[in-house]
């Protein structure tokens, strides 16, 4: 198989374990092309992108920006806050006026989850989701497999736990799906505040004590507490949250085992993760930072391929 | 139609062997020599020069690299089918070095046109050459040329040069196939 079975990137659940597969093969040879002194090839040049963002984002836009631009891809990029979204203008004019400048495909982030699947219906680009509210993140749960994959050999029966925010996080709702659909068993962990309601639907463990969850675990995913989120009170204060579901030194030492350590950033140090663990060699925060590189130019490339002149 | 044998295994090795004599006659002991295979089927044969010139005329450590040109095609997109990415395997610098290039068959020119494009990121070599084993002459959409050929053949557009290795094809030959009409 070389050839996606969908036409965008809206969300995890709608590839099958091969498209993730092909994924991760191609990735592989983007990952020898960003090692290359010239970490540049012409596969996209005739190819322009639009960056779309109606969220801030630092991380994914300026790796979707260095994907592209090691494909030779032309690229504009565009921020809610500056444009004329707050004149008042839809989604769908936007996007159009900005399709009508002869643009090949959309990498969008929108705060309303659904976002990217509404405007792959109403106009012809390649729309890749960069995160829609609190929906999906599926790049980041592609780059998360694939550095479980590197760091450990396959992603098929290893146990990962995801802890914390799991409620307002798109990251843990694709990375759920997707490390179902390569096999592997998951868990969620934290507080009942921050689980949403319907999370037995999704074939996961529940666990409420991290101590138990490391103990079950060869991975552990750490979320961030998205403060910007909190608009009631999930817990009593950070403090408490910290003393519960912090992850230090001294709690990883009592497995007596290697436990793979992660997280998507931005990390919120001596909050969710310590100091001593983040910087540690069991975690793997920076590998998935350079393999998100490589991810995004294998989706994109495998995307734009199937874009006929 | 039957296919065509342009080289059976006897001559097929002949070819090889004198192909190995005149990479010795340029590059003598390989010390500042790289053979760099095509992917995919140039591997196939780069491989089998390094083998032979390391068993039968005693030349050690010759640098052997394998290079993949996917991202470089200038038919991306334009196929039916989609392309399949193969590795890259360059262990070594090239820069300073002399390289030959090493693909099965040359056509078009367009696989070596994109094969020095990638070549060229990696570094700056001395000089580059190119050996095919067979070379379909008058086809060309490019200028561009091999320093070694294995046999010139001409050929029409509507048949195909199949080269097969013992390896992965259970025998060492070269077959003109002729497509049928709606095979491409």
């Amino acid at each position: 198989m070389s050839e996606l079975s969908v036409e965008h990137l809206l969300g995890i659940k709608y590839l099958t374990p091969e498209d993730i597969n092909l994924i991760f093969v191609t990735a592989d040879n983007f990952k020898e092309v960003i090692n290359r002194p010239i970490k540049k090839v012409p596969s996209l040049r005739d190819i322009t992108i639009a960056n779309l963002f109606f969220e801030n984002s630092t991380r994914t836009r300026l790796s979707f920006e260095l994907a592209e631009k090691r494909l030779s891809a032309d690229i504009v990029n565009f921020s809610a806050s500056s444009s004329s979204v707050s004149k008042g203008e839809t989604l769908v004019d936007t996007v159009n006026n900005i399709l009508a400048m002869k643009v090949d495909m959309v990498v969008m982030r929108h705060p309303n989850p659904g976002a990217g699947v509404f405007l792959a219906k109403k106009v012809t680009a390649k729309i890749i989701n960069a995160g829609d509210g609190a929906h999906e993140h599926p790049t980041q749960a592609l780059l998360d497999a694939y550095s479980i994959r590197e760091k450990l050999g396959e992603v098929s029966g290893k146990k990962v736990v995801i802890v914390g925010d799991i409620l307002h996080s798109r990251v843990a709702l694709s990375n759920i799906f997707c490390l179902q659909k390569l096999g592997a068993e998951v868990m969620v962990c934290g507080p009942t505040t921050l689980l949403p309601k319907y999370i037995n639907s999704l074939g996961v463990k529940v666990e409420h004590n991290l101590e138990k969850a490391l103990a079950w675990c060869d991975v552990a995913n750490m979320l961030r507490i998205q403060l910007e989120r909190q608009e009631i009170k999930y817990f009593p204060s950070i403090r408490e949250y910290t003393l519960q579901y912090g992850l230090t030194m001294e709690l990883l030492k009592k497995q007596n085992k290697p436990i793979v350590i992660m997280h998507p950033g931005p990390i919120n140090r001596g909050v969710e993760i310590s100091s001593e663990i983040a910087d540690s060699d069991s975690s793997i925060i920076l590998n998935q930072v350079e393999n998100g590189v490589a991810i995004r130019m294998a989706v994109l490339y495998l995307l734009a391929s199937k874009i006929k002149r | 139609m039957k296919p065509r044998v342009l080289l059976n295994s006897i001559q097929l090795n002949l070819t090889l062997r004198r192909l190995c004599y005149q990479l010795i006659e340029n590059h003598n002991n390989f010390e500042n020599s790289i053979i760099m295979g095509i992917q995919p089927r140039g591997v196939m044969l780069s491989r089998r020069l390094v083998k032979i010139l390391h068993e039968q005329y005693n030349i050690q450590d010759i640098q052997h690299g394998e290079l993949d040109i996917t991202f470089y095609r200038d038919d991306f997109r334009r196929r039916i089918e989609p392309l399949q990415v193969s590795k890259t395997k360059i262990d070594f610098l090239i820069e300073n070095k002399n390289v030959i290039l090493v693909d099965d068959v040359l056509y078009t020119g367009r696989t070596t046109r994109a094969a020095l494009d990638s070549l060229l990121d990696y570094g700056r070599p001395t000089s580059v050459e190119f050996l095919v084993l067979i070379d379909r002459r008058f086809s060309r959409h490019l200028p561009i040329q091999a320093d070694y050929v294995g046999k010139t053949v001409d050929s029409i557009e509507s048949e195909r040069v199949n080269v097969m290795w013992k390896e992965s094809d259970k025998k060492d030959q070269v077959l003109l196939d002729v497509l049928r009409e709606n095979d491409e």
